[in-house]
């Protein structure tokens, strides 16, 4: 079993230098890649009556749309490179979702894009790479 | 009134416009008269009393119906309470599934049905009626109450409808269609047609209505009285926004913003309270005794218990049904966890934060005595009591607020006003399922009902209090009664979910996951 590195991704140019990192990493190692994609969600979030009754049907189409539109086109294009490969995606708070999944597969080392953030929004609400350098069980490496 | 139609007829807003206030004013009356002749016969039959007494037989349906399901789970409100806790915080919760509706969002969204006037002015007419001792009997429905909401949204999960798209309906038209054939009970399909009728008109009432008409006396006492119909245009013209315009951002804003008002209400309450620390004991004193004398209110203690009966039962809803149909979106393998979280609703909705109302506004001697005997004094009509500046309903509980922090009535109108939209938001929906439950779905009649659901908002604002608050009653109460009756031929259904629940529990089949 080959060495894996997990990488955030979401379609941002920060996620896509994060991953075009990743890549040459996995590359001149001849690690395997997990392209994680995380869509923030709190069981703890208020929706009203009607997005109760329809929210298994969103959160079908959303997973459907994150594998069609995302994640398919950047497992093949993976591929095609040489790497190998697998993708994931989940619901749940994006840091601490990206450390279990870095948990879970075993992997080595874990590899984010940031936003470039640094104003009020940040500061209220914390950042994902910023976060995960607390939470993180193994090395994060964040990408500018 | 041949006139009036005259008027429609040739452009009523022209002539309004030339007639000012007093065509204004006549526009309430007229609504008011209409609407109060229209509904009399429905309100007398609901709250018809007993041959020979002056006990409201719906009221007494509500209480036998939670103390046989209390008494049939044996005590499963308290037996389950701590379990019930766990369930919300996701200790149970397969991380595989997050992205679904959790327990606590159909909490939540449940709550902010339910939580809204009934907690802020219903409690105050209660309170305003049946003096102190009502509180005694609100605290005691809450806790019963439990027990009924426990049965229909267990009930309310185990025979929902899920479609091939992925979207849910459930709620009392389904499990007493499909719960009654499984039972090899006729008539099930009846009750559902009846309880569908009786949601669209509690709906338009006790979910509309009433919350128009409340949220308009907290704008007027706030900005100077003025006519109600223009709150009620205003008002119906944002809930056709999100409704019908799908203008969910306005909703997402709300459901985000009615949390923390809630909150902040009852931290609100209790600084009052602890700032009144030496009349607690006094307060609770007038609550008991009341409770069993009346403490001269008009009906003496059965008028006490009947207000206090009524008003939970309003504020919660628990036997309504209504709450099955929010509940019934979680994403639950057993049935039996969402009726477990669901009795958390009557007791955070009537146990606690009714009972702030009910204290502050003791606590604060809104509610004026006799200094000789300690009987609380009637005004004119000997129906209500007197209170320090002759306010009652919501008015009555902001009087009650802003006497301890000056300016809180303005807090408070923000608040009942974000309540009562969110609360005609969850109504709504309610009565939409019940209305596509009976037309069958589809954008056509869906939108109808939308229409004739923002029209009553209009109608709601413009009446007086008194025939809304009847009709808003009655048509709640009337689901109460389709719904009991049949959650006594399907407890034996929760029965069984409830034991095969308890020993996998306990055998450690179901886990937890944190």
């Amino acid at each position: 079993m080959s060495e894996k590195i997990v990488v955030g991704y979401d379609d941002s140019e920060a996620s896509k230098n994060a991953l075009a990192f990743a890549v040459d990493l996995a590359k001149a190692r001849g690690c395997a890649v997990v392209v994680a994609h995380v869509l923030e969600w709190s069981p703890y979030s208020f929706l009203t009556p009607e997005e109760l009754a329809e929210r298994h049907a969103r959160r079908k189409e959303e997973l459907e749309r994150a594998e069609e539109a995302l994640l398919a086109p950047v497992r093949s294009e993976l591929s095609a490179a040489g790497v190998e490969v697998e993708t994931t995606s989940r619901y749940g708070h994006i840091a601490e979702t990206l450390a279990t999944i870095a948990t879970e597969t075993g992997a080595k080392q874990l590899i984010v894009g940031r936003t470039g953030q640094s104003g009020l929004s940040s500061r209220i609400f914390g950042s994902v790479a910023g976060t995960l350098a607390q939470v993180s069980t193994v090395p994060v490496t964040i990408v500018p | 009134m041949k006139n009036a139609i005259k008027a429609g007829a040739l452009g009523l807003p022209l002539s309004l416009a030339a007639a000012g206030p007093a065509a204004a004013q006549s526009i309430d009356e007229t609504v008011n008269q209409i609407f109060a002749s229209s509904t009399g016969w429905f309100v007398s039959l609901i709250f018809s009393n007993f041959p020979g007494t002056s006990f409201p037989w719906i009221v007494m349906w509500l209480v036998v119906a939670a103390t046989v399901f209390t008494l049939y789970f044996a005590f499963i409100q308290f037996r389950a309470f701590p379990h019930s806790i766990a369930l919300v915080r996701g200790d149970y919760s397969d991380p595989n599934d997050a992205g679904e509706v959790s327990h606590f969002q159909a909490l939540a969204t449940a709550l902010s049905g339910t939580v809204g006037l009934g907690n802020i002015a219903g409690v105050a007419v209660a309170v305003g009626i049946g003096g102190p001792g009502a509180t005694f009997w609100m605290i005691l429905a809450g806790l019963l109450g439990m027990a009924s909401k426990f049965t229909e949204c267990t009930l309310g999960v185990k025979y929902r409808n899920e479609y091939e798209d992925g979207t849910v309906s459930g709620g009392p038209m389904y499990y007493l269609t499909k719960g009654f054939d499984e039972r090899g009970l006729p008539a099930g399909k009846f009750l559902a047609v009846m309880f569908s009728i009786f949601c669209i008109l509690g709906a338009l009432g006790g979910g509309n209505m009433f919350q128009a008409n409340q949220a308009h006396a907290q704008l007027s006492g706030v900005l100077g009285d003025y006519p109600g119909w223009i709150s009620g245009v205003i008002f119906a013209a944002i809930v056709f926004a999100v409704i019908v315009g799908g203008l969910k951002s306005i909703a997402r804003v709300t459901e985000k913003v009615v949390p923390f008002m809630g909150i902040l209400y009852v931290v609100t309450a209790l600084v009052i309270i602890l700032m009144n620390a030496d009349k607690i004991g006094w307060a609770f004193g007038q609550i008991f005794d009341g409770a069993f004398t009346g403490l001269g209110v008009a009906g003496g203690m059965v008028g006490a218990l009947i207000q206090g009966f009524k008003r939970a039962a309003f504020s919660n809803e628990a036997g309504v049904g209504s709450a099955a149909i929010a509940h019934s979106a979680v994403r639950t393998k057993e049935p039996i966890t969402e009726g477990f979280v669901s009795l958390l609703e009557p007791f955070i909705d009537t146990v606690v934060i009714c009972t702030m109302t009910a204290l502050v506004i003791i606590i604060t001697g809104q509610l004026v005595a006799d200094p000789n005997t300690g009987l609380y004094l009637l005004d004119e009509g000997a129906s209500t009591i007197q209170t320090v500046d002759g306010n009652k309903g919501v008015a009555l509980t902001s009087a009650a607020f802003s006497s301890a922090f000056g300016g809180f009535q303005y807090v408070l109108a923000i608040a009942v006003i974000l309540f009562a939209f969110s609360t005609m938001i969850s109504w709504s929906y309610y009565g939409l399922k019940a209305w596509t439950f009976l037309f069958g779905e589809g954008k056509t009649t869906e939108i109808i009902f939308k229409v004739i659901f923002c029209i009553f908002i209009v109608i709601g604002a413009a009446a007086n209090l008194g025939p809304v608050i009847d009709f808003s009653d009655a048509a709640i109460f009337a689901m109460a009664v389709v719904n009991i009756f049949g959650l006594y031929f399907l407890i034996p259904i929760v029965k069984a979910e409830l034991n095969s629940y308890l020993s996998r529990l306990k055998s450690g089949e179901i886990k937890k996951f944190v």
